[in-house]
């Protein structure tokens, strides 16, 4: 009798679980940046929930083309989608932020007194190719009693299409209309000076090899390898470093632009102590769609990433989002449908 | 009586003797569809393989035209592309690789094949070989990091101190560029050319050689009459070697510098077709860019299958029409 009742339970148990509006196994593709993270959210959140979420970092533009395709729950791209881009696409898409990331300036100058200081000016003047010695006017205006070289600058940045040169370049173009005008910003823009490094480790390479190089590469690298970073002058005109701290504060800034619309770039963010060349990485949603089971399980598991998640970022040196821009996401998540229904009752 | 006996006992044997041949005419048409088969498939992927990248470039095909293999500037911000600088960088630099490979390749080949002791030839050959099997990213990490200080520190500075006055000598001394994958792809293609024209020049027939002793020919006369009847399959060897170079991606991607900007001087950056569609097209966004690094790569393509015609053409014009030649492209 004991038995039976046990077995029938059990029985009950099964079916019950079976019901529930939750799909076992979601794929995923894109952003290679964020991978780490999402890798260590995605192992979490099995060990937690039995969710099995498999994701292929394959890069931005591949995630973006498998959203287009359809053949993936959710993309996962380091630059928003501008509206054009989202017109290409069949469906409507949202877009998640999840975790912040900073580009980092290093720089190989031997034997300067004090840590090199960068402003927006030296930086575009650097890229665009119209500071060519170290010892210009305008670097030496923002490093008083710093005896700087003649040595020639050397301009390094991404050869690949990266997340971090959209980062970078947004970050010229926020800083200089003439660079906006001229270049603009993307993964990948047409350089007008230096020269072109694959990866972070292609440009730090080039940079430590090079006196007089300097180039950009994402905070987690630099930090990793021990290169030497630069702080860069802010809006509200400290020169901060970059840091998580720092990177935080940069999405907290913005947290205002953000819940108008959480594409806006955060780059030259006010607030005193934020970083101005930061990023975000975003989770590319359906907004609707046929399967309510796996819109439910994606909208738990982003509600997850939103509270229990953050927790791990900083650990892999990611910046965690503020509360501000995780209550846009928590309100843009009651957004998300399946075939018109609302998928997710939110906490 | 006796041929009755013969045929009676011959009867047993022959079932299964025709059974058998049965049996292997069977296996010899199986084996041969097979083989047929896994023919077809060679061909049905490289069809494939055509009809995807028309396809994909169909896009930057209608809308840029011509003007994709003329345009200097790759703007993907503006969504501007032309592919004349990576085009330019494929062909200079596989060209400077193939200046200095050849001469060296095919040096090296006629010392192991005629001069060298054979065992120190059999040696030298496995060594030479030993190369040709080291990954390509390996050779961009050696130069990146070995080769480009190098460049940088000595050679560059000497060939701007005293061949400046050459624009193919000017400018700043980076350490990687145009001569940095040069030399790279020279280092990557030297094995394809040595091995091969080393079999080349053993398998010639040994009546050349002693005819040419016997009219009192020198030795280096000797080796001159012997590759001049070699010189076909060199030439195969070379335009193999070409391909590779063409078509190397990773190690040139590390080396080269990475800008789309055309410059006359060896010393300056540039970019090749191969190594622009391994930097951008992972992420890439945007249905012309897309298409437009699609495009490139049918041209990369269309470029391999011109050489590969013109090479040929070449072989059939240096040995007249004669395909008693050892080796051919």
């Amino acid at each position: 009798m004991h038995r039976i009742l046990r077995f029938a339970a059990l029985a009950l148990i099964t079916v019950a679980a079976a019901i529930p509006a939750g799909a076992q196994s979601l794929t995923g593709a894109g952003a290679t940046f964020p991978y780490p993270i999402y890798s260590k959210w995605f192992d979490a959140y099995h060990k937690q929930t039995g969710v099995s979420i498999n994701y292929q970092s394959i890069g931005s533009g591949a995630g973006i083309q498998q959203v287009k395709a359809g053949t993936v729950d959710f993309g996962a791209s380091d630059a928003a989608l501008s509206n054009d881009r989202l017109k290409e696409l069949p469906r409507r898409i949202l877009h998640f932020p999840t975790v912040g990331g900073a580009v980092a300036m290093v720089y190989n100058l031997q034997g300067l007194d004090k840590p090199l200081q960068l402003t927006p000016e030296i930086i575009t003047g650097i890229y665009m190719g119209q500071i060519t010695v170290w010892n210009d006017k305008k670097v030496a205006a923002a490093n008083p009693g710093v005896t700087l070289p003649p040595a020639p600058v050397m301009a390094v940045h991404r050869s690949d299409g990266s997340g971090t040169t959209n980062i970078f370049t947004s970050y010229l173009a926020a800083a200089s209309g003439q660079w906006k005008e001229i270049i603009g910003a993307n993964t990948s823009v047409s350089w007008p000076s230096g020269i072109g490094g694959k990866g972070n480790e292609g440009v730090a390479g080039l940079v430590r090899q090079t006196p007089g190089a300097i180039g950009y590469v994402e905070l987690a690298y630099a930090k990793q390898n021990q290169l030497t970073v630069a702080p860069v002058r802010n809006k509200a005109g400290r020169f901060v470093l970059p840091s998580l701290a720092s990177t935080t504060a940069a999405v907290e800034g913005s947290a205002l632009a953000l819940a108008k619309d959480v594409r806006t770039p955060i780059v030259n963010a006010p607030g005193p102590d934020a970083y101005p060349i930061s990023g975000l990485t975003f989770l590319l949603v359906y907004r609707d769609t046929k399967d309510p089971a796996k819109a439910k399980t994606l909208a738990d598991f982003i509600a997850w990433a939103m509270r229990d998640g953050q927790a791990m970022v900083e650990a892999l040196d990611y910046a965690k989002l503020p509360d501000a821009v995780i209550k846009v996401n928590q309100a843009n998540l009651k957004l998300l449908t399946a075939s018109g229904k609302p998928v997710f009752a939110g906490r | 009586m006796a041929t009755a006996l013969s045929a009676d006992a011959a009867t047993p044997h022959a079932r299964p003797a025709t059974a058998r041949r049965r049996l292997s005419r069977l296996a010899d048409q199986v084996h041969r569809r097979a083989l047929g088969a896994t023919a077809l498939l060679v061909f049905l992927a490289v069809g494939l393989i055509v009809f995807e990248v028309v396809r994909g470039s169909a896009p930057a095909l209608g809308t840029l035209g011509w003007r994709f293999l003329i345009g200097a500037e790759w703007d993907p911000v503006a969504d501007h592309y032309g592919a004349l600088p990576y085009l330019f960088g494929t062909l200079v630099s596989s060209a400077l690789a193939m200046v200095m490979a050849v001469p060296l390749g095919v040096g090296t080949a006629v010392y192991l094949a005629e001069l060298a002791p054979p065992r120190v030839g059999a040696v030298v050959a496995f060594v030479v070989e030993l190369l040709a099997s080291i990954p390509s990213i390996v050779y961009g990490i050696w130069g990146l990091f070995v080769l480009a200080p190098f460049l940088r520190s000595l050679v560059e500075p000497w060939l701007i101190a005293h061949l400046g006055f050459l624009p193919l000598f000017q400018g700043f001394p980076f350490g990687i560029g145009m001569l940095n994958a040069g030399i790279v792809l020279a280092v990557m293609v030297v094995p394809t050319i040595v091995s091969l024209a080393r079999e080349i020049l053993l398998a010639m027939p040994g009546s050349l050689r002693e005819a040419a002793l016997a009219l009192g020919a020198t030795r280096a006369e000797g080796l001159g009459v012997l590759l001049d009847a070699a010189r076909p399959g060199i030439l195969g060897a070379a335009i193999l070697a070409l391909g590779r170079a063409l078509g190397e991606t990773m190690a040139v991607t590390m080396v080269i510098g990475n800008t789309n900007r055309i410059s006359a001087s060896l010393l300056a950056p540039g970019s090749t077709m191969a190594s622009v569609i391994a930097n951008e097209f992972t992420e890439a966004t945007g249905q012309l860019y897309l298409s437009a690094l699609t495009e490139i790569a049918l041209v990369l393509f269309a470029l391999t299958v011109v050489i590969n015609a013109l090479a040929r053409l070449l072989v059939l014009w240096t040995t007249g029409g004669r395909r008693d030649v050892a080796g051919s492209a």
